[in-house]
């Protein structure tokens, strides 16, 4: 019983961490990939996260794929002359020493043709494609709809 | 202390260029100053959820917070409304003299994916209300907003929205008071609101 209890706590206090994780690929490092809650699978959803390019070589994020989405796209949120439109962004790029990051109001994940409510506290995988890089999976924390950010306690910026 | 002649006309001067500049700052103040925004009262007359036909005159004497959005909209909308939840948690027991709205933009796709589920999941006092085109544009006129359907063969349904993406402010007396561009921090918000709220 204590070592179940014992394993409960332990599993509780991991798994959010799991998710705020820092995933390396080459020189890349991904982390705050979050999402928010969804009501039923009618709307699309939408993925945030932080790319970090410590390299020499620029690199640029040109698709997203997750198993939660039939059509997962990368977009921009444009707000011209007062009003806010969402083109379509063909990849995102990530120069060279710098940090690209995917945030509301800026450039973000679409997850069209959701196939399963998103639920809050869960967890699901988007896999990033890089020019350079190539694939890497990482954990999404589904955050409550009202969330801002990834909410992680270590924020690196 | 004795003044020559010379500090006497001296001293008579600078009064006299005082005098003549409090006259003229006197005559500047009272020409009107031009106003960036000329006042005025938008109004719209809108179903809710329920379909009931909700207008501005049944919020006289509070403050309304007006956005106008889509539900199908994944990012710009929830950060918003996220917002509004936000300044509304934050003003406490004054939360009852704002009146949050979600007007639709979308009204027809809003309807079918659900409205109130929409708002009541970020804050429970949102009113969302969703018309026909023409109440809808006349809303949108009103408040001299911009929205506008596009045809998108990579979106839901084949079309998105774009809209102006700000929260707007109306005064218990129904005059638009100031707008809150997209992405102004819930704190000013709430500071704006609060400073108001105690001086009305």
């Amino acid at each position: 019983m204590r070592h179940l209890l014992a394993f409960l706590v332990l599993s509780l206090a991991i798994s959010p961490a799991m998710a705020c994780e820092t995933v390396q690929l080459g020189s890349l490092e991904i982390s705050e990939a979050w999402s928010r809650a969804s009501i039923g699978m009618a709307r699309p959803g939408a993925f945030y996260v932080t790319i970090r390019n410590t390299g020499a070589t620029d690199d640029t994020l040109t698709a997203i794929t997750t198993p939660v989405s039939d059509k997962p796209m990368l977009h921009e949120t444009v707000v011209k002359d007062g009003v806010a439109s969402m083109p379509h962004a063909m990849a995102i790029p990530v120069p060279a020493g710098s940090t690209m990051a995917l945030e509301p109001g800026g450039y973000h994940g679409m997850l069209m043709g959701l196939t399963k409510v998103l639920k809050e506290g869960e967890e699901f995988p988007v896999t990033l494609t890089f020019r350079e890089a190539g694939h890497v999976t990482v954990p999404v924390l589904i955050r409550g709809m009202g969330a801002r950010d990834a909410g992680c306690p270590d924020i690196k910026k | 202390m004795r003044f020559t002649g010379v500090q006497k006309i001296l001293w008579g001067m600078a009064g006299l260029a005082s005098l003549a500049y409090g006259t003229l700052v006197l005559i500047a103040n009272h020409t009107p100053l031009p106003s960036i925004v000329a006042p005025f009262r938008p109004t719209f007359a809108l179903p809710d959820a329920e379909g009931r036909l909700r207008s501005t005159v049944e919020f006289a004497g509070k403050h309304q917070l007006v956005f106008f959005g889509f539900t199908n909209c994944p990012d710009v909308c929830p950060t918003t409304l996220a917002e509004v939840a936000q300044v509304l948690d934050g003003l406490g027991d004054q939360a009852t003299l704002v009146q949050p709205l979600f007007i639709s933009i979308d009204p027809i796709r809003d309807r079918r994916l659900g409205l109130a589920d929409f708002t009541a999941a970020f804050h429970p006092s949102i009113l969302g209300l969703a018309g026909d085109e023409a109440q809808t544009r006349a809303a949108a006129s009103s408040f001299h907003i911009y929205y506008e359907r596009e045809v998108n063969a990579n979106a839901s349904d084949g079309y998105t929205m774009s809209h102006s993406p700000s929260l707007y402010l109306i005064g218990p007396d129904g005059d638009w008071l100031r707008q809150f561009s997209y992405g102004t921090p819930a704190d000013e918000i709430l500071n704006d609101l609060k400073q108001r709220l105690r001086t009305s």
